[in-house]
């Protein structure tokens, strides 16, 4: 490989990879179906696989990332023709329409992850250790860009791994929304008509995958960008080495990745079309994407669970000395919140979509009432979780703009133990509200009143993070540098969010809003208020931890000037459209209804927040080598981690720090958050500023 | 303490604007229905509340940004003021208030859209990817068009034959989901004559976004009259094979996939079908006669017709007299 211009040799293999397998997928179709088929799903899913491991060995080479994607791929066919010879026999059908049969290509895709997750080299330090070898506590990473291609164990590289990787499923993610968008900008069908057919699917079907994927991919991209920060930020944070489970840690990363590939498999594979919910029975019936799918999100549970099985032991059992329950910084105390709900409600996801699996695969008939299952029952399994889980993507965002917010107004963070109870009761009432989601499904009508109860509630502590900011700003030194604009917008729109939620709960109005496009408008203002603006905010503010270099203060601001207000009128629409009669997960719209117009304008907007998104993008990777020098305290924080220089040496902390006074007392003259112990071994004394009271 | 006046001033001005812009810029449909009342009040008390909080936050919000900001050269930090347990008592304990009222509320509001009347007309209503049935069991009548008179409560019967739909006529508001395997009941009184749609709610498939009917409103006495018109041509069309063919073929919304005028859908058109020649997914050719069409509705997955193989089209259960007839209409389309 050409180690000068590894980007360049990494295209060029895709290109010629990519053609490859599309011409093994096409023969293999021709072989079982007999048919010439040349926008089929064979041929684009090898496509697929081989353009983007050759990617990885024109960049990297044949180790790391490429290996676990050489080893998925092969553990999928091998994995695939282990079924398929199985079935031939017992005398079953050989081959299906997506040449695998449905069973064939689960096993496959099931072997692949596994494959996936030794070829990388997750495993092998738990392999030496079964086989009786030791290994060394800490293994030295590659120098340079390489060490985040490979498996390393280092919080800092694995949080930048979760970030980047984000970064890229929300680029996906977007270009989904933007391709349906556009098809939305005006009613009748403009390209996804009932003529075309691509990856097996006609204009609608394609129509309903697309906007399936984006909710899911940005579903999965929000919790690995949050893994990514927590990862981060969090042992810097606590003044620990790393996470208390490095090699946990490892693996809660390398999983997501075939999670990922599997979910774009699901797009090639005939796609599937029941919204990332996955109701059954559409489920039960839709193309063998809707298989990778189930299988995508299950494995990327895995990392969304043994994540927060870490950060909880990491903030119980790492902290500096004297960092007590009411001096962690108030970010430690949302990853926590969330934490607690990842790890004890995301088996109910993987669980429901592993009964609809078994469903399809086995005959079983938990939701098919013709077998005496009920589709209702799999809405409260779903919801058990998927309710609870939009508190893990929004906490740490509540978290991040708490943490800022005291930095750009140099005053105390209001309320401090309120807000840090706040994020824990969001949490508690967040796992008794979920039926508020199936309001109009056919269950109990009475059993609705105490969820609408419940569901209320969860207006109280989130008014107490709202006051508690307004009350942190008033009377605050404000200053607006680009993470500080992230974090006045995300408030400004996360409260759009919040207000549009309480009519939802009252039944009788939700009846009307349900499934509508004022839901729609009302889920994106809650996340991009409580995620993608905290998300952006907080690689602003700690862009220059990581690198020593920061982003261009200019065009962040652009980015955040555009982004803002076409954000904010495009959920303005989709709450009119849906309030006048637009239904959710619609790939047309009667004409009759007027509402051209008001969707040209959304998805102008669209593109304007992808705009200011691409250039985000070009400043953030122009940046990491050519972005202004910041080895410094840059926002004159009082945190532990600003008080060594950037970036952040290998091991953190060269001496361990000791908590000595309150974590956000700007403004208070001689006051200390933390003290770093010498080398002399002379503890520091605890300095008592001010009076408790 | 001019400060807080101010704000204050402020927040009961942008409260009322943003009260009048919310009605300007979230309009809700027209209501049509008795149980659209309670909802729309409850709508106008939401944006009541959403307006106050609204601008209780952003008006403080952006008044600090402008007032206080730091200005050039100022190096200094702001007041040290590290909390109010007071004002965060108050600030818990009033929404909390707030909140179990509007709940307290929302279920009178709830038993308000649910009330029933014991001499409510009864329909059973099939949701099928992706049509709609509409039964009268009172009149023997089926139609995939939605009749009621003004007025009057109709009792809305549900269930669906296949995946979960959900019905919502956005100008009666109230919504209810399909389910499979169940019944699910939906009572509304329409107030206002007039043409509206029942659109599917819940994603149904390829074809979701076309599951819509119309919903017709009407007097006492023209629904009287559309539904002598339906019993006679009921009667009439049962006399033929082509015409029970049709009706069984509206019934069960054939026509949300297979044109009869020859234009693109779901499935093949059946415009001129009969006795032509139909190119199979696997590149045979067969001569759509009688015997094909009958195995095509009654196995679909049998023969696939090459440009349809992703259609998974249900089976019906319909019996081998009915499928007769549904051939014979068919046969008439040329």
């Amino acid at each position: 490989m050409n180690r000068k211009n590894p980007l360049g040799s990494g295209f060029l293999l895709l290109a010629i990879a990519g053609a490859v397998g599309y011409g093994i997928g096409l023969g293999l179709d021709v072989l079982a179906t007999g048919r010439l088929n040349f926008s089929g799903p064979v041929p684009s899913a090898f496509a697929l696989l081989f353009a983007l491991t050759a990617f990885f060995f024109g960049v990297y080479g044949y180790r790391g990332i490429t290996r676990g994607l050489v080893y998925q791929v092969v553990g999928t066919l091998l994995g695939g023709l282990f079924v398929t010879g199985v079935r031939a026999l017992m005398g079953l059908s050989v081959f299906g329409p997506f040449f695998f049969t449905e069973p064939a290509w689960v096993f496959g895709a099931l072997v692949g992850v596994i494959a996936f997750l030794f070829g990388v080299g997750v495993m092998d330090d738990w392999v030496k250790w079964a086989r009786g070898m030791d290994t060394p506590d800490h293994h030295e990473d590659e120098p340079g860009w390489e060490k985040y291609f490979g498996v390393s164990l280092d919080h800092k590289v694995i949080g930048i791994q979760y970030t980047v990787t984000a970064l890229f499923l929300i680029a996906v993610g977007g270009l989904f929304a933007l391709i349906f968008r556009t098809e939305l900008a005006a009613s009748g069908l403009q390209f996804l008509n009932v003529e075309m057919s691509l990856f097996g699917q006609n204009g609608p079907q394609l129509y309903n995958t697309l906007m399936s994927l984006h909710g899911m991919i940005m579903i999965i991209s929000i919790l690995l960008g949050i893994s990514g920060i927590i990862n981060y930020v969090v042992p810097l944070l606590i003044g620990a080495h790393d996470m208390a489970f490095p090699r946990l840690n490892a693996f809660g990363y390398w999983v997501a990745v075939p999670a990922a590939i599997l979910l774009l498999l699901a797009l090639v594979l005939g796609g599937f079309d029941t919204g990332w919910t996955g109701y059954p029975p559409l489920s039960a019936r839709a193309p063998v994407g809707m298989q990778m799918f189930f299988l995508g999100v299950f494995t990327a549970g895995w990392s969304s669970i043994l994540g927060a099985l870490n950060v909880i032991a990491t903030v119980l059992r790492l902290r500096a000395k004297g960092m007590t329950a009411m001096r962690l910084p108030i970010f430690v105390w949302a990853s926590v919140a969330t934490s607690i709900i990842a790890l004890t409600a995301t088996q109910l996801i993987g669980l429901s979509f592993q009964l609809v699996m078994f469903q399809r695969l086995f005959g079983m008939g938990f939701f098919d009432p013709a077998k005496g299952g009920n589709p209702v029952l799999f809405q409260h399994l779903f919801w058990f979780y998927s309710h609870p889980a939009v508190y893990v993507f929004v906490l740490p965002g509540l978290g991040i703009i708490s943490e800022l917010l005291p930095v750009f107004v140099r005053k105390p963070l209001f309320g401090y133990r309120w807000v840090a109870m706040s994020s824990l009761g969001i949490a508690l009432v967040g796992f008794l509200v979920w039926a508020h989601h199936m309001f109009t499904s056919g269950m109990n009508e009475y059993l609705r009143v105490p969820f609408m109860y419940s569901t209320l509630l969860v207006a109280v502590p989130t008014g107490v993070k709202f006051f508690s900011w307004v009350a942190t700003i008033w009377k605050g030194k404000i200053e607006t540098p680009t993470p500080m604009l992230f974090v006045l917008g995300a408030i400004i729109v996360f409260l759009m969010g919040g207000l549009s939620g309480p009519p939802n709960a009252t039944i009788a109005l939700d009846l009307h809003l349900h499934d509508t496009y004022w839901i729609v408008g009302h889920f994106h203002d809650t996340i991009f208020g409580g995620f993608v603006f905290p998300f952006f905010a907080a690689i602003y503010y700690w862009f220059p931890k990581a690198t020593g270099r920061r982003m261009n203060e200019f065009w962040g601001k652009v980015h955040f000037w555009l982004m803002t207000p076409s954000f904010l009128i495009l959920t303005f629409g989709m709450m009119r459209v849906g309030l006048l009669g637009m239904r959710r997960r619609i790939v047309d719209y009667d004409p009759a209804l007027g509402f051209d117009f008001t969707h040209l304008i959304m998805t102008i907007c669209a593109f304007g927040i992808a705009l200011s998104v691409l250039i985000f993008f070009v400043n953030f990777f122009y940046s990491i080598k050519y972005g202004e020098k910041a080895e410094g305290n840059v926002w004159n924080s009082r945190s532990p981690e600003w008080q060594v220089p950037s970036p952040m040496p290998v091991h953190n902390y060269d001496r361990p720090f000791m908590v000595v006074g309150e974590p956000y007392d700007y403004g208070l003259p001689g006051s200390k958050y933390i003290e770093f112990v010498d080398g002399t071994g002379k503890q520091p004394e605890v300095v008592h500023v001010k009076e408790k009271h | 303490m001019r400060h807080y006046v101010i704000v204050g001033l402020l927040v009961i001005a942008m409260s009322v604007l943003a009260y009048f812009g919310a009605h300007i810029v979230w309009p809700m449909p027209v209501p049509a229905s008795v149980q659209a009342t309670p909802i729309d009040w409850m709508w106008n008390l939401q944006l009541i509340f959403i307006s106050f909080l609204f601008s209780v936050i952003v008006v403080p919000l952006f008044y600090s940004l402008l007032v206080f900001r730091r200005k050039a050269g100022d190096g200094s930090d702001g007041e040290h003021m590290e909390g109010n347990t007071t004002l965060e008592v108050t600030w818990t304990l009033i929404p909390l208030f707030i909140v179990l009222a509007f709940a307290y509320m929302g279920a009178g509001n709830l038993a308000d859209t649910l009330r029933a009347d014991p001499n409510a007309m009864v329909v059973k209503v099939t949701g099928i990817q992706w049509s709609w049935k509409f039964e009268y069991p009172d009149y023997g009548v089926v139609s995939d068009e939605l009749h009621i008179p003004v007025g009057k409560q109709v009792l809305l019967q549900m269930t669906s034959t296949d995946v979960i739909h959900s019905f919502w006529v956005p100008e009666f508001r109230v919504k209810q989901d399909l389910v499979p395997g169940r019944m699910t009941e939906l009572r509304i009184t329409p107030t206002v004559e007039g043409e509206f749609k029942v659109r599917c709610a819940e994603l149904c498939g390829t074809s979701h976004a076309y599951m819509e009917k119309p919903v017709i409103v009407s007097s006492q006495a023209e629904f009287d009259a559309w539904m002598a018109e339906q019993v006679a041509l009921a009667a009439a069309a049962a006399q033929t094979p082509e015409g029970r063919g049709q009706a069984l073929v509206a019934a069960n919304g054939c026509a949300a996939c297979h044109s009869i005028d020859g234009s693109a859908g779901i499935g093949p058109t059946w415009l001129g079908l009969f006795g032509h020649e139909v190119e199979l997914a696997d590149g045979t050719v067969v001569i759509a006669d009688e015997e094909y069409l009958a195995e095509s509705i009654r196995a679909p997955q049998a023969k696939i017709v090459a440009g349809f193989e992703n259609q998974l089209m249900p089976t019906y259960g319909f019996s081998e007299e009915q499928i007769a007839d549904i051939v014979a209409y068919i046969k008439t389309l040329r």
